[in-house]
């Protein structure tokens, strides 16, 4: 072990710090309070952090793209209230679907204006936001909606039910992760993504339709926030107008924890997996500690901006930035 | 006329002739939609329209500034939240107990100091760390948020001081209070912006940041400062609002940075740093204030407020791009 120099171990540090500092909170909350690890405390954790981690993954694909998407929120919001609206309308076998093609249209309306018009993501995202919030109000008519048979439905199984032991929003959050870190590490696609947001000249000089990547990046996101969509539809099996408000903030904050640059080209599905699940064990096991629950959005606060500043440090090899 | 100052002329002015078609187009629709006797361009209306928009104008100053610059600060409404918490229950602290109305102007100035260090915070940050300033507000937009619901949990925190509020709504030369901040503030920052060193070198570090580290500018105190202003102008938005209704839910100010993004973005400041007008913004706080006023008074509710806004801050976004493509170096695809 003599070889390990001080660049070493910062090297290390910096490639896999997120990695460390689950490590270090997870043995922190253990000494803290035993109960942290039961294992159906770390099941609850796992299941409660499944809406945010669904819509995480299809974030992390449009922020590697080099871009942001601040609607998911409202679009969450949206999806659960057209499935459960739907749900007693034309019976779930066709709400779901339906529910899909709709959220995918709005996906594509915000692919097209960033892929194919190239307007500011940023901008377009947020007047999304507010263009999907008022979509659904209208579609509600402010009311909130409710199952009308909330026992009977088996609507509720994405929701509350179990497979193999294991609650099904969690299966249906490790399946997607699998199946679009797949996507992203393993497929031309991918390589596109990581291509475009890294350099989007180079990566169109080299033949890559970067508007067409883009726009399949926001229909990824648009498929993973129908599946949190009907995921929270169906555990709750009625909700508000506004059930998905703020989400896109605290999503945009697993994947940035997760280690993805803003400025694209960086970034992996596994990674905002752990930043996903750190959001959530933070909030759990402060919780378990015994402090207010508020307490969690400032340790989320610090924890953001030290997770990214280490890693802008490592990358520099200077602590402070060189801003004089 | 030089070949492209129709097009200067058609963005300097687009959005006060989009406030005039407003202003044309609630007037007609009204006069067949609404339900009120009165007309939509009465004096009343309109002196209430300037007073509504304060709140959100005064801010959109700061964020005129901050955005000018290179940076965006989203952590405006948490800040705007704690300041008005600073503001109602500084005045109830024992500590003061006996200074009488004299407590107004000492809750005035804490609420100030509180929104500037939390401002200076955000801006030392961001200069010290080299972390992007959208990751770094975004933080503290739910650091700042936290702090506020670990002040008093969901509890809204109320104070009425009767002299505050009679402050507040009392009317100076035909205008509100919150107005003549709104109009100060602007009058102020324009200056700042137009007339002043510290002005013309933010704009100069939006547009070209390695020349101006090259002139031998320093970046980092200038950032500072306006992330300092923009904490001072979320606290006096907060001031000049809770002042009269003197009761403060935790919840409040949220979505106030969207908000105040839209306004700014619709008087054609740009993202990207080194583009932007004082005047545009407070024409941009007008026309989303207006908007709001004018759907209400034809009858349209809450969501029709929402699409409408939504979808014209995307056709704005459009336009501008389809006015300012000729001349940029597009990569053509």
């Amino acid at each position: 072990m003599a070889g390990l120099t001080k660049e070493q171990i910062g090297g290390f540090l910096a490639r896999q710090g997120i990695l460390v500092a689950f490590v270090v909170f997870m043995i922190g909350f253990t000494l803290a309070n035993a109960r942290f690890l039961d294992p159906d405390n770390i099941m609850g954790v796992v299941r409660s952090s499944a809406i945010l981690g669904v819509m995480a993954l299809g974030v992390t694909f449009v922020v590697i793209s080099g871009n942001l998407d601040l609607s998911v929120g409202s679009m969450m919001s949206f999806s659960t209230i057209v499935v459960l609206d739907l749900h007693d309308k034309i019976g779930p076998t066709l709400a779901i679907p339906a529910m899909f093609a709709m959220t995918l249209c709005l996906g594509a309306f915000i692919g097209f204006l960033v892929g194919y018009l190239k307007l500011n993501s940023l901008i377009v995202t947020l007047g999304m936001l507010s263009a999907i919030h008022g979509l659904t109000l209208t579609y509600s008519g402010g009311k909130n909606m409710d199952i009308a048979d909330k026992e009977g439905t088996w609507f509720k199984v994405f929701g509350q039910g179990d497979a193999l032991g294991i609650p099904v929003p969690i299966l249906l959050f490790v399946l997607l992760a699998v199946v679009l870190g797949a996507l992203l590490s393993k497929t031309p696609f991918g390589r596109k993504v990581y291509a475009v947001g890294g350099n989007g000249t180079a990566a169109t000089f080299s033949g890559i339709r970067r508007a067409r990547v883009v726009f399949t990046c926001y229909l990824m996101s648009a498929l993973c926030v129908a599946t949190a969509g009907l995921i929270q539809a169906s555990r709750s099996l009625g909700s508000q107008n506004t059930v998905g408000q703020g989400l896109e903030l605290e999503v945009l904050a697993a994947v940035i924890l997760g280690g993805a640059s803003l400025m694209g080209g960086s970034g992996t599905i596994f990674k905002t997996v752990i930043g996903v699940l750190i959001l959530g064990f933070i909030q759990n096991g402060l919780l378990l500690v015994g402090l207010q629950f508020y307490v969690q959005f400032v340790v989320t606060w610090v924890i953001i901006i030290l997770a990214v500043w280490l890693d802008i440090a490592a990358k520099r090899g200077k602590l402070w930035s060189p801003i004089a | 006329m030089q070949p492209g100052t129709l097009s200067t002329l058609l963005k300097r002015g687009a959005i006060w002739g989009f406030i005039v078609l407003e202003l044309i187009f609630f007037t007609v629709a009204g006069e067949f939609l609404s339900l009120s006797e009165k007309a939509f361009m009465d004096v009343d209306n309109m002196l209430l329209l300037f007073k509504q928009s304060a709140p959100i104008g005064i801010i959109a100053m700061g964020m005129t500034i901050v955005m000018v610059n290179g940076n965006i600060d989203l952590s405006v409404g948490a800040t705007y939240a704690i300041s008005a918490i600073v503001l109602l229950d500084s005045m109830t602290w024992p500590l003061f107990a006996g200074l009488g109305d004299g407590v107004i102007p000492v809750a005035w100035a804490l609420a100030l100091l509180t929104g500037t260090l939390l401002g200076a915070l955000n801006g030392l940050i961001v200069w010290k760390t080299g972390v992007d300033a959208f990751i770094v507000t975004l933080g503290s937009m739910l650091g700042y948020r936290g702090l506020v619901f670990m002040y008093n949990g969901e509890q809204p925190t109320s104070h009425l001081n009767w002299t505050l509020v009679d402050f507040a709504e009392a009317q100076w030369l035909g205008l509100h209070t919150a107005t003549w901040f709104l109009l100060i503030a602007t009058a102020a920052i324009w200056f700042l912006m137009n007339r002043t060193v510290h002005g013309r070198n933010v704009y100069a570090i939006g547009d070209n940041r390695t020349a101006v580290v090259n002139a031998g500018i320093r970046v980092g105190p200038h950032m500072m400062i306006n992330f300092m202003i923009i904490g001072f102008l979320a606290a006096l938005s907060a001031v000049v609002f809770y002042s009269e209704s003197g009761s403060v839910n935790p919840n409040d100010g949220e979505l106030y940075e969207l908000w105040v993004i839209t306004a700014v973005v619709l008087g054609g400041t740009k993202l990207t740093g080194g583009s932007g007008s004082i005047i545009s913004t407070f024409g941009g706080v007008l026309a989303i204030q207006l908007l709001r006023k004018g759907l209400a008074h034809i009858g349209a509710d809450t969501s029709t407020v929402n699409l409408v806004i939504g979808l014209i801050l995307i056709a704005v976004l459009f336009l501008d791009r389809q006015l300012n493509i000729k001349g940029k170096e597009e990569l053509k695809v």
